[in-house]
């Protein structure tokens, strides 16, 4: 297998972008992150989306892709996880180049999610549709329940969960592609809208219109090309069952663990060794749970770790600098490649205002359904 | 939900008809063709007990449009006597508390009619014991 460098991000601002449509984000990104990276051609690329046929009735995105960037006669493919199909287009896209199959491939993501009223339904296709959909459980009520048993088990707070989302309010509002960039406080959190009990709105993350690209190289190509080249050192993916209530344990989310496990056996590092992270915080408890599962924090102590403030911006290891999920937004198919653009970012000291102290290895995690799917990848500075 | 995948689900929704291994004895709704525990494709057909209890709830308060179900209600994950989870509401609780570790017994509800067909969906809800 070939070392695979990337060596050029590009997302568009995040937000209810009633001017864009899907190939228009999805385009907007691309070209950013050809532009960063400095190639004008790619051999290949990857479009990760979760429901475009449920949210704007297109589906055959890689031929659409394919053709909007002008580039229509490339292979292209279209990969599907829920809200890991970016993360998994990006695995896919590494695996291409370091099979040797291609050279310069366009990995990407894209969502848009503001067409339609009722998200809530389109999202709920992540879940097991005939086992729990149908029987009145939404997503939010999926996390929730996790929560739920969580608090139970291991005494975490309420006002845990709501640090999570104040951590990543106050990261997100140093960014300047994040959705949301206002600072909140645990009281607005506890006080906001109740969707699932415990979770409020401002547990949740956002109905997000968005795209995020990133161009892939064989590591020894690289100095070939403008773009500063972050190294690809591991990858995981993992699944579990589908359905939340088929889980041993409810408090846990074992394909992060394993997606994490697998990424750090390859890249040959522990989780002390993680500078900076960004994780699926697509509810409050997310975040939680796999701060645990990454190994940032021992089984049930997820609580504590945030409310320790060592995953703030200036803490240990820093978790979702971006906004994250909570703030960034969350147009699914996109995440998993904004995930990885923030820490190419961060590890070449491009993040701004939410820069970390010199970090040398980023580990992005990005998870399908309830924890049914998870990514984990670790980036290197070279 | 579409009217073949109505009829298909019925055996599941209407009478908790599952599929108990035959090599490790764990029995699954809806029915299996492998087993995630033991690797087994042997199966035999087994009617699931309607008693249990709550594992973890939530409170929902902004269902779907298309599920029209009247919020709030209670979801959870029930863990019935013999092992088996499975997902639903617990209704006609009153004013009684549902708590983890609350014991329920499984009953034959509607749940939805679908918007375009009209078709009646049915199945399982619990209530409290």
């Amino acid at each position: 297998m070939r070392e695979v460098a990337v060596i050029g991000v590009g997302n568009t601002p995040f937000g209810e972008l009633w001017e864009k449509s899907i190939r228009d984000l999805y385009v907007e990104a691309a070209l950013k992150a050809l532009d960063d990276a400095g190639v004008d051609r790619v051999d290949a690329l990857y479009v990760g989306a979760m429901s475009s046929g449920m949210f704007v009735d297109q589906e055959h995105l890689g031929a659409l892709m394919a053709d909007y960037i002008g580039n229509y006669h490339i292979p292209a493919v279209r990969v599907e996880s829920a809200c890991a199909s970016g993360g998994l287009a990006f695995r896919q896209g590494y695996m291409e180049v370091a099979s040797g199959m291609s050279d310069i491939v366009l990995v990407g993501g894209v969502e848009k999610m503001t067409d339609i009223e009722d998200a809530t339904f389109a999202l709920a296709s992540a879940a097991d549709q005939d086992n729990e959909s149908y029987f009145g459980a939404t997503f939010p009520a999926l996390y929730a329940m996790i929560a739920r048993a969580h608090m139970h088990k291991y005494g975490t707070t309420r006002d845990q969960l709501a640090m999570v989302s104040v951590k990543n309010h106050k990261n997100g509002a140093l960014n300047p592609d994040a959705q949301f960039r206002l600072p909140i406080t645990i009281e607005t959190v506890k006080k906001s809208m109740i969707v699932a009990d415990p979770l409020n709105i401002l547990d949740c993350s956002p109905v997000t219109d968005g795209g995020a690209c990133a161009i892939l190289c064989p590591l020894d190509m690289a100095s070939k090309f403008k773009g500063k080249p972050v190294k690809i050192i591991g990858s995981g993916a993992a699944t579990d069952s589908i359905a939340l209530h088929s889980r041993e344990d409810i408090t846990a989310l074992k394909a992060v663990r394993l997606s994490a496990e697998r990424a750090y056996q390859m890249a040959g590092k522990k989780p002390s060794d993680i500078d900076v992270a960004e994780v699926h915080d697509c509810f409050t408890i997310a975040e939680i749970v796999i701060t645990e599962e990454l190994g940032f924090a021992e089984r049930g102590k997820g609580g504590p770790l945030v409310e320790s403030g060592k995953t703030a911006l200036d803490g240990e290891i820093p978790v979702n600098t971006s906004g994250g999920l909570k703030a960034k937004g969350h147009p699914v198919g996109a995440t998993g490649i904004a995930q990885i653009a923030e820490i190419v970012r961060q590890l070449r000291g491009e993040a701004g205002k939410r820069q970390v102290n010199n970090p040398k290895v980023g580990l992005a995690q990005n998870m399908g359904g309830s924890g049914a799917s998870s990514i984990t990848h670790i980036l290197e500075v070279v | 939900m579409s009217v073949p995948s109505t009829w298909r689900n019925k055996k599941y929704r209407y009478r908790l008809e599952a599929s108990k291994c035959t090599s490790c004895g764990k029995a699954f709704l809806p029915a299996r063709m492998v087993c995630p525990e033991c690797g087994s494709k042997d199966f035999e057909p087994t009617v699931l007990p309607d008693k249990g209890k709550i594992l973890t709830y939530s409170i929902v308060h902004v269902g779907t449009e298309q599920t029209q179900f009247d919020v709030p209600y209670v979801i959870a994950v029930i863990e019935l006597d013999n092992g088996t989870r499975l997902t639903t509401q617990v209704v006609d609780t009153g004013d009684k508390e549902v708590k983890i570790g609350t014991p329920v017994k499984l009953v034959f509800r509607k749940i939805n009619i679908d918007g375009k067909t009209g078709v009646l969906g049915y199945g399982y809800k619990a209530v409290l014991e």
